[in-house]
């Protein structure tokens, strides 16, 4: 399965990765190449068979008990909560602004 | 003339935030109001590393709601992520659940003025997760993260309304049902309790639905009406013009009661659901299921017995329209000597009448009731029982309402009691017979409607205090009768 | 004596007889990274005050006699994946540079309660992703046995600092092979438990339901100890089992005599290296010694793992690398414009072109249109291979192959043909999407002097025999005793 430029741009807008044409050309060939490699699962029977997405265990009996007691505890303090943040106020977070 | 010739058809989506402690993944608060990022946490901050755990008691909720609108309970059932990128999604995605929620079909009922339920489809409730909010300002836009994280049940209508007025007759007893499960507070302008609606319209007489716009943004009954009538004329006269609808969100604009197209939303929405693979499968088992209590009685059932028993449709709605009126109503026929068709009736006209009179006039509170169910009752028994007439007991209520005093006391206090004693009552009859000779005679003659006059007269000789009953009774016996 | 010289369990034990304390050892381990890894280059930061202070408190709980564990006063590295409280923690990647995390991982803290001095942050692939270190934003790691070459990845810094003697024990994660490849290339023993034995809460994730957290040391004591330790249920992760935690450490001292080793035919075919192959039939030669029996098994579906690998891994990590968007931490681009060309340049400006090439290559493989064919199909593959591995459990009670078909390659030769480096990780990708526990301990040499691993693939929650078995082994070598020779400082 080939991948041409525009499906790289496309994909990439819906992962917001804005890039360059050079790489957008690159991708093109090594995602092409790799979808190619995996184009080879079209060769396995998989008939019938329910797909795997929770490799885990689970046990029936005990899976309410996993889940979390409804109980509020402290969060992070605000000043911390916002200590990592590339732009802020007092308060809050800042990205530029949003128009609808 | 054009809007006739088309039908609507409208499926509501209603976001439900439930009233847990705690968030749905993480241990902060869900209080309302709190100053911004002062509930937050690496999880709903969405740090690197972070991972959710899920809150059992939103589980329990949404098991609640969905037996309470007779959705089948799915005993496994998976969150999903739906992926896209905003300020107010730290994740990047929401958790929710897409292929297999939680519940499964169901009914919303809405009381019709006949006194009987009609029912709406529901396809599915599931449980996902609130977004924060972004408070736009002019230079850039702050990014408030308390709600993110807050439990949401989303419950998805079949595009079964056919127009505004079911819509917001469905909404409203959804409402009700959630607020009197004590899983939702119903707070439209908070957004606790929020509505996207699907519109369409098509021809009257076929079949083939229309292209559906979504509307958001709509957080009052008023503008739900609004948003919902304004789009179907909009749409109607757009195909009558030759123009053709396009699948896309729209905002309602409250102050201009205008529909209008999101701008941002040019590109068509791919969201990459997939299972969320931080969560297990979420395992509900028939005893889990079995083991969530439901009300004695759901508003819709409340209002199939209230109308049942004889009880005019607006005022069983009244009384459903808030829970504890409907607990109250039941109460207090739980303490009447007998459960009659006429205990039932004065139940219901003492509290659309007396109750909602001291309500509004702000002498009661419900929330704060002065009195109990038991001496409401006492009223009804004291009035049946001959002690006090109907007025006076209207009297007795107001005072009830307004004090919580006893009920006997008032009647004692306010000189309340009917003269009952037959002795006492046959002088006065005498005396009243005595002194109208002429009207005895045209009695006798056959002008039996001057019983009332008779029984007025010793009323007034009594001041109102006698029993109006025994009075009857004793001027018939006099007159012959 | 000198504590740089001991193993992980050595050391234990030499704390626990007085003959050493944890500031010693410290003070070893220190000496031996500012002699050695200038050129190793396994260690990104270290917390030389953190680690001072808490191996004062070692040893005064030693003194007290109070210890609060086995590894009480032991120098542990960190791959630098785990989030540590004030601890800047990058994952080795640009867009999270001088983020410091406000919160410790489970595995951190357990490994702080278990009174293990934490030593510093280990280099690592960009978000896991590589199988040579060399996505790192900040620099390549080196193999300490011929430092042209790579140590392997991603956890290449855990693996190197453990075989470079810089300090006893790491611990790393395993998507596909990250700790068990790397392992393998420089001569180590790493272990990745059956998934939800170890909570991933606080381990910045590439792949959810792939991930798992494990130990590195130069023995299989070593790493039995430290997965004791960090084993369990964690309220936190959901997807972490209640399950009891064994003892590890005693189970290298089970007996193995009639334990059935599967040999799968698929992992001994084209692309194994000659050297590799001789060496693991060696070990398997040495187990039937030990009394166990080989058995030929085959895994039809194993030689489909890499590709269902990369549609399923990378589907996850596109989104789990979706909350990098310069709102909240990390990097964000200088040149914001709108919203959408702050997100877009940020996360261009931030990620390296493998972690950008895997989120490519997920959000297409779940796209509107694709995701029936690409996703769907591939977890419909994962549970055939899983079945694979439960039908030949039946027969025998481990896996055993080489974990990597080659020794350690050259730094650079791969680095620009993904698909030749994520072929290399076609031996281990099978245990992560079934969910196992894998092993990889030392087979031996090359003639050039490279280590060769062997892998151990076990039955779910049955780390306790991979232990046995490696343990046994082990008694029957000396592979695990010989050190790089590291320039002389
Ligand atoms: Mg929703
Ligand atoms: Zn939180």
């Amino acid at each position: 399965m080939a991948i041409d430029r525009a499906q790289v741009r496309h994909v990439a807008h819906l992962a917001r990765l804005s890039l360059s044409a050079a790489e957008e050309e690159k991708f093109a060939i090594q995602l092409s190449q790799v979808l190619g490699y995996i184009e080879k699962l079209n060769a396995v029977d998989v008939t019938g068979i329910e797909p795997l997405a929770f490799a885990g265990d689970q046990d029936p009996s005990q899976a309410k008990a996993a889940l979390r007691d409804d109980r509020a505890l402290p969060g992070l303090p605000r000043e911390e909560a916002l200590s990592g943040a590339p732009q802020r106020d007092a308060q809050a977070f800042l990205v530029p602004r949003i128009i609808e | 003339m054009p809007v006739a010739d088309f039908e609507p058809v409208i499926g509501l989506e209603v976001h439900a935030q439930l009233l847990t402690e705690s968030k749905i993944f993480c241990g902060c608060s869900t209080a309302f109001g709190a100053p911004p990022n002062t509930q937050v946490c690496p999880v709903c901050l969405a740090l690197p590393g972070s991972l959710p755990a899920l809150n059992r008691k939103v589980v329990e909720m949404a098991i609640k709601a969905g037996k309470a609108l007779g959705c089948k309970i799915a005993e496994r059932s998976v969150f999903a992520r739906k992926n896209y990128f905003y300020p107010d999604l730290p994740k990047g995605y929401q958790i929710s659940q897409y292929e297999l929620p939680i519940c499964l079909g169901g009914t919303v009922h809405v009381a019709q003025p006949d006194g009987s339920l009609r029912g709406f489809g529901l396809t599915r409730i599931h449980i996902e997760e609130d977004a924060g909010k972004n408070i736009h300002g002019d230079a850039a836009s702050e990014v408030d993260l308390n709600r993110a994280g807050t439990p949401l049940i989303e419950i998805v209508g079949e595009p079964e309304l056919r127009s505004a007025d079911e819509a917001t007759e469905y909404l409203k007893s959804l409402r009700l049902t959630l607020v009197y499960l004590g899983i939702n507070d119903g707070n439209l302008e908070e957004g606790s309790f929020r509505c996207d609606a699907n519109v369409s319209v098509r021809r009257k007489g076929t079949e083939k639905f229309g292209t559906r716009v979504e509307l958001k943004n709509i957080n009052s009954y008023r503008f739900i009406r609004q948003a919902i009538e304004f789009e179907i004329e909009r749409q109607v006269e757009l195909i009558e013009s030759g123009g053709t609808v396009r699948l896309e969100t729209r905002l309602f604009d409250h102050e201009k009661g205008v529909t209008r197209s999101m701008r941002s939303k040019e590109e068509a929405n791919d969201y990459r659901y997939f299972p969320e693979p931080d969560l297990p499968p979420l395992l509900v088992s028939k005893e889990w299921i079995d083991s969530v209590q439901l009300p004695a009685r759901l508003p819709n059932q409340a209002f199939s017995e209230l109308a049942a028993s004889g009880i005019p449709a607006t005022d069983a709605r009244t009384i459903i329209a808030d829970a504890r009126l409907v607990t109250l109503y039941f109460d207090v026929l739980a303490a009447l000597p007998a459960i009659t068709d006429e205990g039932r009736k004065w139940t219901a006209n003492t509290l659309c009448g007396e109750l909602s009179r001291a309500l509004n006039d702000g002498t009661a509170d419900l929330a704060a009731l002065k009195c109990t169910p038991a001496q409401i009752a006492r009223v009804f028994a004291l009035q049946t029982g001959g002690t006090i007439s109907s007025t006076a007991g209207r009297t007795v209520l107001a005072e009830l309402f307004a004090t919580g005093s006893e009920p006997d006391a008032i009647v004692t206090a306010k000189g309340l009691a009917q003269v009952s004693d037959t002795g006492a009552l046959e002088a006065i009859v005498d005396a009243v017979l005595a002194k109208s000779p002429g009207e005895v005679e045209k009695y006798k003659a056959g002008k039996k409607n001057l019983l009332g006059f008779f029984v007025g007269a010793a009323m007034k000789e009594l001041k109102g205090k006698g029993n109006p009953g025994e009075l009857n009774k004793i001027f018939k016996s006099k007159l012959g009768d | 004596m000198d504590p740089s010289s001991l193993s992980l369990g050595a050391l234990s034990d030499a704390l626990a007889r007085g003959e050493t304390s944890a500031s010693s050892a410290l003070d070893a381990s220190l000496s031996r990274i500012r002699a050695h890894d200038g050129e190793v280059k396994a260690f990104l930061r270290l917390d030389e005050a953190g680690a001072r202070k808490a191996a004062l408190g070692a040893d005064e709980r030693r003194s007290r006699k109070a210890p609060l564990s086995p590894l009480d006063g032991v120098p542990v590295g960190l791959k630098d994946i785990f989030c540590q409280r004030g601890i800047e923690t990058t994952c080795g990647s640009k867009i999270l540079s001088g983020w410091k995390a406000p919160y410790s991982a489970t595995v951190v803290e357990r490994l702080e309660r278990a009174g293990a001095v934490l030593v510093g942050k280990l280099n690592m692939d960009e978000f896991a992703m590589g199988s040579s270190t060399e996505n790192s934003a900040f620099g390549t790691t080196h193999n300490p046995w011929d430092l042209t070459r790579t140590p392997g990845g991603s956890s290449g810094g855990s693996a190197a600092a453990v075989a470079a003697r810089l300090v006893p024990g790491t611990l790393g994660t395993d998507t596909g092979g990250s700790i068990r490849q790397p392992a393998s290339l420089v001569g180590c023993v790493g272990m990745k438990p059956t998934y939800g034995r170890v909570s991933r809460f606080g381990v910045i994730a590439f792949a959810s339901s792939l991930d798992q957290v494990g130990p590195f040391a130069q023995d299989v004591r070593g790493c039995a100890m430290l997965l004791s330790a960090i084993s369990g249920r964690d309220e936190r992760d959901q997807t972490s089992s209640a399950r009891a935690v064994p003892d590890f450490t005693s189970s290298c001292a089970r007996d193995v005599r009639g334990l059935r080793i599967g040999v799968p035919q698929e992992f001994f075919g084209e692309g194994l290296d000659p050297e590799v192959e001789k060496a693991v039939r060696a070990t398997m030669a040495r187990f039937e010694s030990l009394g166990c029996t080989m058995k030929p098994i085959s895994l039809p579906t194993a030689p489909h793992a890499i590709a269902t690998y990369y549609i399923v891994a990378t589907a996850e990590a596109s989104s789990n690398l979706a909350r990098y968007d310069g709102v909240r931490f990390g990097h964000r681009t200088k040149d914001v414009g709108s919203l959408v060309e702050m997100y877009g340049k940020t996360r261009d400006e931030g990620f390296g072109a493998e972690v950008k090439r895997r989120i490519m290559l997920g959000t297409y493989a779940l796209s509107a249109g694709y995701y029936d064919a690409y996703y769907i199909r591939a977890q419909k593959v994962r549970a055939l291979i899983q079945r694979d591995f439960l039908r030949a459990f039946a027969e025998v009670d481990a896996v055993i192959s080489p974990t990597s078909p080659t020794a350690a390659f050259k730094l650079g030769e791969k680095l620009d043909d993904p698909l030749a480096m994520y072929l290399n990780d076609i031996y281990t990708v099978p245990a992560n999407l079934a969910g196992l526990p894998g092993l990889s301990a030392p087979a031996g040499f090359t003639s050039s002097g490279l280590p060769i691993g062997y892998q151990l693939v076990g039955r779910p929650w049955d780390e306790e025999t991979l232990f046995a078995l490696a343990a046994a082994h082990e008694r029957t070598t000396d592979f695990h005793t010989r050190a790089p020779a590291l320039g002389k400082a």
